[in-house]
């Protein structure tokens, strides 16, 4: 009897349980695990969006990993901006930070102007860019120019295109900046007073005080910015269409990645696979790609700056 | 203090977060199929139709060809939709919905293939059949080929297009040159004499070869050499037929003669753009340009310095005897298979594309060459002497358009992609680049199947 009435406590327990947690598990449902195993069926599908599907077996996967001939160089873009673009974005952002917390007048004027570019609809920063560094028109290179530096080409180079993209990134950079400010003011002042005391210098200080305590900071800067460069999307395709003069190409497909497939990206694969091509079977797989890759990457991270997170909480 | 949160708690906490931003790469795969529809066309109705103009001259054109409809069918109203890519159709067709368009048209004859064999437009077979029209004898032979594919007619041809040569009289007099180039060694040499350099660019560039210089695209080039692009199989000759690496060898040509990729490149990214007062032809920043019949009015509503020439591209020099052909194109109008609508569309359909007055004014307001035999020889048709050029090149026998494929223009862009590659020298085997082309051509269109 006792027992009984135990395991019918515990049956209601899980199921107020589940009542409470059920907004998120229909969400959880239908946003996520119902696109996600549809992404897979798909990714097996030869479906053109309009017919219905039929199996094609692993046929989807051969034609992107052997034949697709973007995703190689869309892969690699991809993962040059992971690399670089996130690194350089919480180099920039941390040491903008560090600035503004350390000045002593002005810090609100300062904060305001490295947090306003942060505002602008991506779309127009990117086009923005674009017209600064056109290498034919652009202000940046008159001004290269004039003082004998070499002027490059920009987005319309590509060996440059990544890298005005993560210019474009650092001017953005004001988000970071925020979240590490508020960071670097939580430091707790006696660690520095008692740092100070023992003889330490500047960058012992930084190293050894500041840097543990912000650790678990940097780690969701890191994150979220590997997120964030992995569905990179609007960015390139919009530097490369303006670079490469398709603004209103109504009568041509535009293919992205110009110039030379230098700003390809993986979600624009999708988008071209998808939507221009109607090859949805194989947008799947790259989706799918896409996904586990970003998992991938969570995955190391989290492994390798475990123990940096825990030093922090 | 606040209290630990358990790591596993933490790490799943971050999974979800994860999981819930790459969101946004894993819903792009969901769809529906599509439905015809037995809808009454003499009752009060409203059609939406989507179309690609943007020129306020060919929005206003658009107006006045749905105004004169209107008025023929009191019934049916249409809503236009202006300024639309292929992309945003190709989606609306997709998604269907009731803000969706009920009649499309696109600017690239491209596409058919893709829209046919997807079923995304509606086989318009059955409503000719019906109406007792007959395309073959209705349109132009190479309109009516490129509407259709396998049989299947999911596009009707709303307007046609033909590229030619436009140059600077003004600069050909100053530069000593009496009559347009009619061989593409003709047109090299005027090309060179028609440059005039300024510090590291130019006062006036001869001609932008640079593939992406809006209309000198590959297929356009190509136009004038008379490519096959498949054989009887479906094979592509890309490799094989000497006509492509013949225009890929002259644009090349063009390029390094002009200055080189990377000089015109940057040159380019100064110019205004292709729909803009400020388009490169007619400030006078380039004194020649491939370009379709509609530049005409564009360059003449500009009001340029200068006086504006047109003559047909240039032919190979062994193909001399030729000289009067060009690619063909066209805006192509269908109804989409979401459309519940679909016998009203087709009322839409066939006034904008076979009643031959309104071809005629829809052709007058926005300088397209008419798409109908009928509009063709009408006497209402007013036009600068001038644009007789591109009706001629439109009824030259010898003109070449590309063929549709199950892709749509997939093709096309890969053939593209290799004369990117190599005009900027990426690519400097040609030999090797073509047959890799017919190898991905071949692969794509298997894919496709």
């Amino acid at each position: 009897m006792a027992t009984h009435t135990l395991r019918a406590k515990h049956r209601r327990s899980v199921l107020r349980n589940l009542a409470f947690l059920s907004p998120w598990l229909i969400g959880f449902a239908v946003f996520f695990a119902y696109p996600m195993i549809s992404t897979v069926y798909f990714s097996f599908m030869h479906y053109d969006g309009f017919k219905p599907p039929t199996w094609s077996g692993t046929k989807n996967w051969t034609y992107v990993f052997e034949h697709y001939p973007f995703f190689w160089p869309a892969l690699r873009n991809t993962l040059w901006l992971v690399v670089i673009m996130v690194s350089l974005r919480v180099l920039f952002g941390l040491g903008v930070g560090l600035l503004i917390t350390k000045i002593k007048t002005g810090t609100g004027v300062f904060r305001t102007l490295f947090y306003l570019p942060y505002l602008a609809p991506p779309v127009a920063a990117t086009m923005a860019f674009a017209f600064l560094l056109n290498p034919g028109t652009g202000p940046v290179n008159s001004i290269l120019e004039k003082i004998g530096i070499p002027a490059p080409g920009w987005f319309n180079d590509p060996t440059w295109s990544k890298p005005a993209l993560t210019l474009l990134a650092l001017w953005g950079v004001g988000d970071l900046m925020v979240i590490f400010m508020a960071a670097l003011l939580d430091v707790p002042k006696e660690q520095y007073e008692a740092s100070e005391l023992d003889g330490a210098s500047a960058w012992q200080r930084f190293r050894y005080v500041t840097l543990p305590n912000i650790s678990p900071i940097i780690m969701f800067a890191v994150v979220t910015g590997v997120i964030q460069a992995m569905q990179y999307y609007t960015q390139p395709l919009i530097a490369g269409k303006v670079a490469s003069g398709v603004i209103q190409g109504a009568g041509t497909m535009f293919e992205p990645g110009y110039p030379e497939h230098s700003t390809l990206t993986l979600p624009q694969l999708i988008y071209n696979l998808g939507f221009q091509r109607f090859d949805y079977g194989s947008a799947c797989v790259v989706a799918l790609l896409l996904f586990a890759l970003s998992m991938a990457f969570t995955a190391f991270l989290m492994r390798r700056r475990g123990g940096l997170i825990q030093a922090g909480d | 203090m606040p209290t630990r949160i358990p790591e596993v708690a933490r790490k799943a906490a971050f999974a979800l977060t994860v999981s819930t931003a790459l969101l946004l790469s894993t819903t792009a795969c969901t769809g529906q199929s599509a439905s015809g529809s037995s809808d009454d066309a003499s009752k009060e109705t409203t059609l939406t139709f989507w179309h690609a103009w943007s020129a306020p001259n060919e929005v206003k054109g658009v107006k006045a060809l749905v105004a004169g409809f209107e008025k023929a069918h009191p019934n049916i109203h249409v809503n236009v939709v202006g300024n639309m890519t292929d992309d945003k159709i190709n989606q609306a067709l997709r998604a269907g919905g009731s803000k969706a368009p009920d009649v499309i048209s696109s600017f690239t004859t491209n596409n058919v293939g893709k829209f046919c064999s997807s079923g995304a437009l509606v086989d318009l077979n059955p409503f000719f059949k019906k109406s007792d029209i007959d395309p073959a004898t209705t349109f132009p032979k190479a309109m009516n080929e490129y509407t259709q594919f396998d049989g299947d007619r999911c596009a009707v041809p709303l307007l046609g297009d033909a590229y030619g040569l436009y140059y600077n009289k003004t600069a050909f007099k100053a530069a000593g040159i009496t009559a347009p180039p009619k061989t593409w060694s003709e047109f090299e040499a005027d090309a060179k004499k028609l440059t005039i350099a300024q510090g590291n660019s130019y006062k006036q560039l001869g001609f932008m070869p640079n593939y992406h210089g809006w209309e000198t695209t590959t297929e356009h080039y190509m136009g004038q050499f008379g490519p096959t692009y498949f054989d009887k199989s479906g094979k592509s000759t890309v490799a094989t037929d000497p006509a492509v690496a013949d225009a890929f060898t002259l644009q090349k040509k063009l390029v390094d003669e002009l200055g080189g990729f990377k000089k015109l490149e940057t040159f380019r990214s100064t110019l205004g753009d292709e729909w803009g007062p400020k388009h490169p032809f007619q400030t006078g920043q380039v004194a020649m340009q491939l370009d379709g019949e509609w530049r005409l009015g564009m360059a003449l509503d500009a009001k340029p310095d200068f006086e504006i020439g047109v003559a047909p591209l240039p032919v190979p020099d062994d193909q001399a005897d030729q000289y009067g052909k060009g690619y063909i194109t066209g805006t192509i109008a269908g109804i989409a298979a979401t459309s519940k609508k679909q016998n009203a569309a087709w009322e839409l359909v066939k006034y904008m594309t076979t009643n031959t007055d309104a071809v005629v004014a829809f052709s007058n307001a926005i300088h397209n060459v008419p798409s109908t035999l009928a509009a063709l020889k009408s006497p209402d048709l007013k036009y600068d002497p001038r644009f007789k050029t591109f009706l001629d090149i439109a009824s030259n026998p010898h003109s070449t358009s590309s063929p549709a494929s199950i892709n749509g223009g997939v093709y096309l862009t890969t053939i593209q992609q290799l004369g990117y590659d190599y005009e900027s020298g990426a690519t400097s085997d040609l030999t090797a680049g073509l047959k890799k082309a017919a190898a991905q051509i071949d692969t794509d269109i298997a894919q496709a199947k």
